[in-house]
Formats: C-alpha cells, sequence, structure tokens
C-alpha cells in the first residue's frame, strides 16, 4: 500500500504510517508527526549577532507485536523510507521483551478536549524580521540605559516557532492541533569592580501577548545591578524564601517525584504515600491541561487522551499521581493524560500546567515575616536526588536582616530535604505568574541549611 | 572506516559542483565566508529495566545547515530535505545577514584529508546486530542484581551513534568524517530498612562494542552502580560549610569544565563577559596546576578528528603552572580576537550554530602519591564520584554536585556522607590547589556539556588532587559535625 503524499495533512501522515505497520504485522501500532517553522535572533550592543530561521519535520513511530514494541524516528517522509522504518520498527519490536503493561490505551479512554485552548496565533508567524529584531533591540536598549553601571550585555534574544503536531493510532485515533510560541530575553552585564550578569524575559503564545520589551530590560538591569557588591554569607541554618523563579524549580523536583515513571520504580522519595500528608497544610498543587494559552495545554496528549485537571496535592495531602497508560497498569491505576513523547522512545510522563495555588500574602509581607533569612533568586547545580529526597544547590540572592533585603549573596549553597521542605512551606505568596509550564508563587521554607563561610 | 569516506556522493548523489552552487548562493549577498554541514546521523538505544528489555529505539536525522559569516554576524539557515531548490532556498536566507553584492566566489573545490584518525572503528556498533547490544545490557543486568541482595531495582541502558559530516567552506575546503559514540550505564537503587539509596555508574566512548569486552565491561559499571547504591546505605549527613576537598581522578574533572572550562571559551571573552576576560598572562591557578584542552586523545567521548568547523582539533594549553595561556576559539571568535581556531568550533547538529566548545578537557598530572595527599588532611572531604555542575561565567561562581564521597579525619577517609554540591570561584579556586597526585585519569565516556540549549559530548579527566578551601552544601553544620 503507498503512502499518498498528495494528502499534504500530517493526520494523514500519521494515521497512513499507522496503517503501513499494521499491514506489515504490527498488532499495535501509533506515530506522533511534528511539522515546524522557527525563528531566532541574538542582538548584542545593538547589532544583529545572528538571525537563524528554518522549517522542520519530524515522525515518530511505535509498533506492537503483541505485548512487545519498539520505536523508531526520522525526518525523511518518503514512501521509501518510511517502508524502511516499519520493517526495522518491526524487527526491533521482536527483540524486546515481553511486558503486559505496555500498550495503547483502551478506546474507551481516547479523546480530544473539544474547546478552543488558544494555543496558537498566526501573528507569531507573520511578523516580520524587522519586527522581530526590534523586540530584542528594546529590550537590550532600556536595559543599557538603565544605569550607568551597566554598558555590557551577553546578548538579547527573539525567538518564536509554531507548527502542527499529529497523534493516530491503529484503534482509529487521529487527530492535531497547531501551537505557537514567542519568547523575548536580555542578559545584561553589571559592573562596579566585579562583575555581574542576569537576564529576564517574556514569553507568551502570541507576539500580542509579550510584555514591552523595554519593560523587560529594565527588569534584567534590576536584577543584575542588585547582584553588585555580592558576598559569602556565614553557615547557618535559617529560613529561605525562593522567588517565583526559584520556587518554580521546586515545582519542577515534586513533578519528578509524583511522575509514574520514578513511583512504580520507586525512584522516588513520595513512593507509597498516597492519601498521606506530603507537605504543609497549605499546599495546593494541580496539573492542569486546560489552561487557556497555557504552555503545558494541549487537547489531548501523546497517547491520544484527553486533557483534563488532575489534584495532585490538596492541602498538603497527595491525591494522585501523574500517569501515563504504561505506568498506570504498573500501578493499577489509571491514567491522567499525562503521556509525552519526544521522536525517540516510547511516552514519559510529562506535565501540563503543573502549578501551586497561590496563597494570601503579597510577597513584600512574606518578606517583612522574616527576621533573619536569606532571599533565592538564583540556583544552580544539579544536586538533587528524586530518590531520597536529598537536595544542595547552589544559590544567589539577598540577605533577609530585620523583613528588609540588605546585602546581595553569592557563592554559597542551600540544602536539605524535599520531604522535610515540603512539610515546612510555611507562607506561600500571591504572585502566582505561568510563564513555563511550571509555575509557583514566592515562597518561605524554614530549615534549610546555608553553607558559605 | 576512514574519515574520508564519500558518503554524501555516494548515497544522496551530492556533487562538487552542487557544493560550489550552494556556497555561491549563501555569499550572494556579501559576507566573508560561508560554509556548509551536511549531516546525517543514525542512532540506536536499548533499555533493560526490571529485567525486561522495555525500549529498543532506532532512527536517522539527515540535514543541512548554511551558516553565512559577515564581519561580526551569523547568517543560519537549514534544511531536512536535500533536494537542491531546498538547500539553494535555505542557503539565500542566511545569506540575508550580509548586505551587498557578493564579494567571494568559490572556484574549485580541495578535500583535506586529515592527518589523523582518532577512532578508527572497524565495525561500527550500529552495523552489529542487535543481538550483541542486548547480550551486553543482560549482562550489566545480571551483575548488578547479582551484587548484592539489597539491590532492588536495576536499570540499564545503551545507545550508539554514527554521523556522517561532510563540510564545504567558501575558502574551498571539504572536509569529510565518520563520527561513532557509544555509551552504556546502569542505575541502581537499593534498600534496605525502608531506606532508598541509588548509584549510577556508566562509559564508553568514540569505539565499537569491542570496547565493553576489556575492563571497561558491563559487569565493571554494573558493579560499580551497585557498590555506590550500597554505600549509600549507610551515609550520614554532609558537612556544610568550608573545608579541605580533595578530589579523586577521573570524572571529579568536571571541576575544571566549571571552573575555568566554560570561561575560557571566546565567545565569553570576545564579548568581555567572563571572569576570565582580559586576563591572558595572569595567574589563576597554582604552579603545580597544568590544564589543557585536547581534542586528539584517541577515542574517546569529546575527541573529534575536526570540529563542526573543519578546523583540526588540538591540545591547547588552557593554564600553565598556573598561568592563563589562552582561550578556546572557533572560526568567529578567532576573527574578532585576531587569533587562530583552536578547532573548538561545535554544534550539537546541522540544526545549530557552531560556538566554542570544549573537547577533553584535563589536568596534567603531579608527582605526588595519592594516599600522601589523603594523610595530609586533618579535617576535610574526600570526593570521588560527581552528578553534573553548573558554572556562571561572568561572576566565576561554579558548582558541582559529589554524589560519592567521604570524610577525611585525621588523614583517614572514613564514614561516607551523603551527597552534597560543592561552590567555588572558577579565577580563585584552582589557586588553592595545594597538592597534585601521580595519577591522572580520564572519566569514563559519560560527558555531555550543555550550553545556550545544546548539548555535546565531552571528557574531563584529572589526578586526584588537594584543594586547601572549598565551600561543601551540606546539610551538618561543623559545629555540630562529628569529626572526632
Amino acid at each position: 500500500m503507498a503512502l499518498r503524499m498528495a494528502e499534504n495533512s500530517l493526520e494523514h501522515v500519521a494515521s497512513g504510517l499507522v496503517a503501513r505497520a499494521v499491514s506489515a504485522g504490527a498488532t499495535a501500532a501509533d506515530v506522533v508527526v511534528r511539522e515546524a517553522d522557527e525563528f531566532s535572533t541574538v542582538l548584542r550592543l545593538g547589532k544583529i549577532e545572528s538571525l537563524k530561521e528554518a522549517a522542520s519535520k519530524a515522525l515518530g513511530l511505535r509498533a506492537f507485536v503483541g505485548t512487545r514494541s519498539a520505536t523508531s524516528f526520522s525526518s525523511d517522509f518518503s514512501a521509501s523510507s518510511l517502508l524502511r522504518l516499519v520493517e526495522r520498527t518491526l524487527a526491533m519490536a521482536k527483540v524486546t521483551s515481553e511486558d503486559p503493561a505496555s500498550g495503547l490505551p483502551a478506546a474507551e479512554l481516547l479523546g480530544r478536549y473539544a474547546g478552543d485552548l488558544e494555543l496558537y496565533s498566526p501573528d507569531v508567524g507573520e511578523l516580520s524580521t524587522d519586527d522581530r529584531i526590534q523586540f530584542a533591540r528594546r529590550a537590550e536598549e532600556a536595559a543599557l540605559s538603565a544605569d550607568p553601571r551597566i554598558q555590557n550585555s551577553e546578548g538579547a534574544w527573539f525567538e518564536a516557532s509554531w507548527g502542527t503536531k499529529a497523534y493516530a493510532n491503529s484503534l482509529g485515533f487521529a487527530g492535531s492541533y497547531r501551537s505557537s510560541y514567542c519568547a523575548v530575553s536580555v542578559a545584561p552585564i553589571a559592573q562596579n569592580g566585579g562583575m555581574q550578569r542576569d537576564y529576564w524575559y517574556s514569553v507568551a503564545r502570541r507576539a500580542s501577548a509579550l510584555e514591552d520589551p523595554a519593560a523587560v530590560g529594565r527588569k534584567a538591569a534590576e536584577r543584575a545591578l542588585r547582584k553588585l557588591g555580592a558576598r559569602k554569607a556565614s553557615t547557618c541554618r535559617v529560613p529561605v524564601v525562593f522567588d517565583p523563579e526559584t520556587a518554580r524549580s521546586l515545582l519542577g523536583h515534586v513533578f519528578e517525584a509524583v511522575r509514574g515513571d520514578a513511583i512504580y520504580r520507586s525512584a522516588s522519595f513520595l513512593t507509597g504515600k498516597l492519601g498521606q500528608r506530603v507537605a504543609s497544610g497549605n499546599v495546593t498543587i494541580l496539573d492542569d491541561g486546560l489552561r487557556p494559552s497555557g504552555f503545558g495545554s494541549r487537547p489531548f496528549d501523546d497517547e491520544g487522551v484527553p486533557a483534563c485537571i488532575t489534584p495532585v496535592i490538596e492541602k498538603g495531602e497527595l491525591r494522585n499521581y501523574l500517569l501515563n497508560c504504561y505506568t498506570a497498569r504498573k500501578l493499577n491505576m489509571r491514567t491522567t493524560g499525562n503521556a509525552s513523547r519526544g521522536l525517540a522512545g516510547p511516552p514519559m510522563v510529562g506535565p501540563k500546567n503543573f502549578y501551586l495555588a497561590a496563597g494570601q500574602p503579597p510577597p513584600a509581607e512574606i518578606l517583612r515575616s522574616v527576621r533573619s533569612g536569606f532571599y533565592v533568586t538564583e540556583l544552580i547545580g544539579f544536586g538533587v536526588n528524586i530518590v531520597t529526597g536529598d537536595y544542595s544547590r547552589g544559590a544567589s540572592g539577598l540577605w533577609i536582616e530585620n523583613g528588609e533585603l540588605t546585602f546581595p549573596v553569592q557563592e554559597v549553597t542551600i540544602a536539605g530535604n524535599l520531604a522535610e521542605m515540603l512539610n515546612h512551606i510555611e507562607a506561600i505568596g500571591s504572585d502566582l505568574e505561568f510563564r513555563s509550564a511550571l509555575a509557583a508563587p514566592t515562597l518561605l521554607v524554614e530549615g534549610l541549611t546555608v553553607a558559605g563561610t | 572506516m576512514g574519515n574520508s569516506d564519500r558518503f554524501f556522493y555516494e548515497r544522496y548523489g551530492l556533487t562538487e559542483p552542487d557544493l560550489e552552487r550552494y556556497l555561491a548562493a549563501a555569499v550572494s549577498e556579501g559576507g566573508d565566508y560561508a560554509d556548509l554541514y551536511f549531516e546525517y546521523t543514525t542512532t540506536s538505544s536499548l533499555l533493560l529495566d526490571e529485567s525486561l528489555v522495555k525500549s529498543a529505539t532506532e532512527g536517522i536525522s539527515l540535514g543541512c545547515g548554511v551558516r553565512v559569516l559577515a564581519g561580526e554576524q551569523t547568517g543560519y539557515a537549514y534544511t531536512d530535505d536535500l533536494a537542491p531548490e531546498k538547500i539553494l532556498k535555505v542557503a539565500r536566507i542566511a545569506a540575508r545577514i550580509a548586505s551587498g553584492p557578493a564579494r567571494l566566489s568559490t572556484v574549485g573545490l580541495t578535500t583535506v584529508e586529515p592527518s589523523h584518525d582518532f577512532y578508527p572503528v572497524l565495525l561500527p556498533s550500529t552495523d552489529r546486530d542487535l543481538a550483541e547490544k542486548l547480550a551486553l545490557v543482560e549482562r550489566g543486568d545480571r551483575a548488578a542484581r547479582g551484587y548484592d541482595s539489597r539491590i532492588r531495582q536495576v536499570r540499564v541502558s545503551y545507545g550508539d551513534q554514527i554521523r556522517h559530516i561532510l563540510i564545504a567552506g567558501s575558502d574551498g575546503r571539504v572536509v569529510m568524517d565518520l563520527q561513532p559514540l557509544v555509551r552504556l550505564g546502569v542505575f541502581t537503587i537499593a534498600q534496605e530498612n525502608g531506606n532508598l539509596q541509588s548509584g549510577s555508574s556508566g562509559g564508553g566512548g568514540r569505539v565499537g562494542l569491542e570496547f565493553f569486552q576489556g575492563e571497561q565491561s558491563p559487569e565493571h559499571f554494573a558493579r560499580e552502580a551497585a557498590r555506590q547504591a550500597i554505600v549509600q546505605l549507610t551515609a550520614r549527613a554532609a558537612p556544610a560549610g568550608e573545608m579541605e576537598v580533595v578530589l579523586g581522578p577521573g570524572w571529579p574533572g568536571i571541576l575544571l569544565h566549571e571552573a575555568i572550562g566554560h570561561g575560557l571559551e571566546a565567545d565569553f571573552n570576545r564579548k568581555g563577559i567572563s571572569a576570565f576576560s582580559g586576563r591572558i598572562g595572569q595567574r589563576v591557578a597554582s604552579e603545580l596546576c597544568t590544564v589543557v584542552d585536547d581534542g586528539t586523545i584517541p577515542g574517546r567521548r569529546g575527541s573529534l578528528n575536526m570540529d563542526d568547523e573543519g578546523a583540526p582539533t588540538q591540545r591547547t594549553v588552557l593554564i600553565e603552572n598556573g598561568i592563563l595561556r589562552g582561550y578556546l576559539q572557533d572560526r568567529l571568535s578567532a576573527t574578532v580576537l585576531k587569533g587562530t581556531s583552536t578547532g573548538n568550533g561545535r554544534r550539537e547538529s546541522y540544526e545549530h550554530i557552531p560556538m566554542p566548545r570544549m573537547t577533553n578537557t584535563c589536568m596534567l598530572a603531579g608527582a605526588e602519591d595519592p594516599q600522601d595527599i589523603i594523610r595530609s588532611v586533618r579535617r576535610g572531604l574526600y570526593a570521588v564520584y560527581f552528578g553534573g555542575g553548573q558554572v556562571d561565567i561572568t561572576n566565576g561562581k561554579f558548582v558541582f554536585s559529589a554524589s560519592e564521597a567521604y570524610l577525611i579525619e585525621d588523614g583517614k577517609i572514613t564514614a561516607p556522607v551523603k551527597g552534597a554540591t560543592l561552590i567555588g570561584d572558577g579565577p580563585t579556586v584552582l589557586t588553592r590547589v595545594t597538592a597534585v597526585g601521580n595519577d591522572l585519569q580520564l572519566d569514563p565516556g559519560i560527558g555531555t556539556c550543555g550550553k545556550d540549549g545544546q548539548s555535546v559530548p565531552v571528557g574531563v579527566g584529572i589526578p586526584t588532587i588537594k584543594v586547601s578551601r572549598l565551600t561543601v552544601g551540606g546539610t551538618a553544620p561543623r559545629s555540630v559535625q562529628s569529626f572526632q
């Protein structure tokens, strides 16, 4: 059976390939296809450093022979290449193990969210090259003119991408959706003796929703200037306030700990804790696939299961793990529609819009409540062990004394254990913003060890 | 298998006149230099988990990236379709970075044969049977589970790739290469009385499967990963604060990669934003330290016959007896800084713009006996294995996270401690190296470096060294720590 490329629609490519795999002997199959256009520019000191533009496409095939399966990927959509792809994938599948948990979702689980999630805007692709460059230029100009101590910059960026994703499987599901994305950012260098770098950014699904680039530039400048004169703090155990950017990284660790992939392997400190109290009573964390224009929203996941909202932690109690079909079967539970697949490999578990619900106090009030502590604005390093919850990362920020921000701090670490940290979230701010698929407001955590001098 | 293989000519009908046409289109609007980067990469991987072969994946990535340089500016476009009209289209898009009439013309191309082959693999792994690779992961699984009854979970992964590249420059130079890369990894979880701990180990390089038949066998990595997890079962809280730190040989060389390597990449230095900017000729380390970046070590994960701009790789001395000697240059930074490329212009794939990246970054061996170095420490930390690291090249602060470390008390290695992140200052940390051992080792072939959204394989190496003062990010303040 020859693939009919004249159809020119990604859904047809996907379902055509599924059919080809089945007729070659697969007992089940699914295909993800992506097509995207991208653009990016870097400006520095007002001059264009680079301009990059491209269109690309790729697909991933998963073929089952009973409960054995294998995956393959390619960017070559020609009929002959896809034929070879099917043959090789089936040959690999026969070498893998029988795995009773593997397989497509049950047919009744498949579907798509019918509403408009507002994932795509034509204005991103329609921007002229000059307009795109202007976003970056205006951000950098604002940063460079903010203060005489800012004379240099690493650069300013504008990035955009837009495209279509399609998914089809041998149970008859076929669907696709478009999405778009754009971002402007700038990284100024502040200097007063020593040099410090920081950055700020705005991201959106539509160009008209980007923040004013001059405001982005001014905030980036403010953040860089704030670091000047930074020094080490003494080693101590104090309350730590995480700004929303760093608080988001904590949410990321919680996500890693509630993913089905980690849970069924006992590779998470939250294994076996469903229904138990795992965090302070003020902590509610949701995984919301329906948020309009959300960076983690989509009408169906990478197995064709429709988007939904899953409560993960409710007032401190662990309610649900996040699952795809495979991990759901391993745990005798039901998929939560979190299947996420890169082109290579089987579906894993990815976040939808995974966020910590906002609290009441404005962030300024949280800072005022701290007599002596550390306000963290940047974290570096990878010292987080999801199996044990052990946490140790490099940090910069500002020292808090009597509720006021005082001297900037650098070259220290903060350390603790995530299980304890979750139970010592003493305050959650009102400043929740969605700047990625993960989001959190300002947080106050007790009992971390700051290691410095 | 030679690196002048005619892959793109034979398989895709690419001809030299084609290359000339594409280059002409690229420089049609001016520009000082243009290059075409053709890439065909085939990748395969296997995952064994819970003793089941859960996943087998294969894939092909094929495309061409066209770059145009005009002064300090870069125009870039790429396509995954090698049809001539598609490549001409992207060449014209990249050309738009310049403005004005064409100033270059490329007449006649010369294929430059590299003078060396650092990975003469007879039979690339991608041509080997899946069954042979399966046998490797199964051996790893058995060895890890058999190591100790407390090992509960074992995950063994195998991955390989072969990359064919052809780079044609507007200076008429054409180079080709065939780059293998193989890696085996083992991850284990041990459990005792409700306490769960993990360990991991792996290795490989630009080698064939026969690499795993020697000392670097699946059993070796499996036992290492299992041993680490078992050690962690009795680990106590790591200390917090500044102390003497002894680093073991090999992968702890990540210290060099983070503390100085990134800071010496010339793109940061041409912009004047690195903590090492303007410091060539100054002391940045103790006299005991000589650090090189060497892309010419045979078979290593971080090695290349030529960089991704076609420039020959070399051994670049970064720090010589403590004095800063040079940066890692690509073509663009060399043009701006009026130097020459050091063969460090790398890119993740045809979809990416090249920039200065490391290859294998190593400190040369010293004269001391590693045992003497440990004996010289009254109270400190001995760290032998790490996860990853990161650096802010502007203020120079860097971190690397120890995953296996021990207290040193009165010159003896005592209790294991939990993983902790070490933090320091790049331009000063090496000035505090007070002992360098004679046991230089390179890492086993597991390093991947991320910069600006591009990942490339790298290597590191170091002998046992002592750093007189480094901040250890544990949770046990010194006053509470039982340094008895």
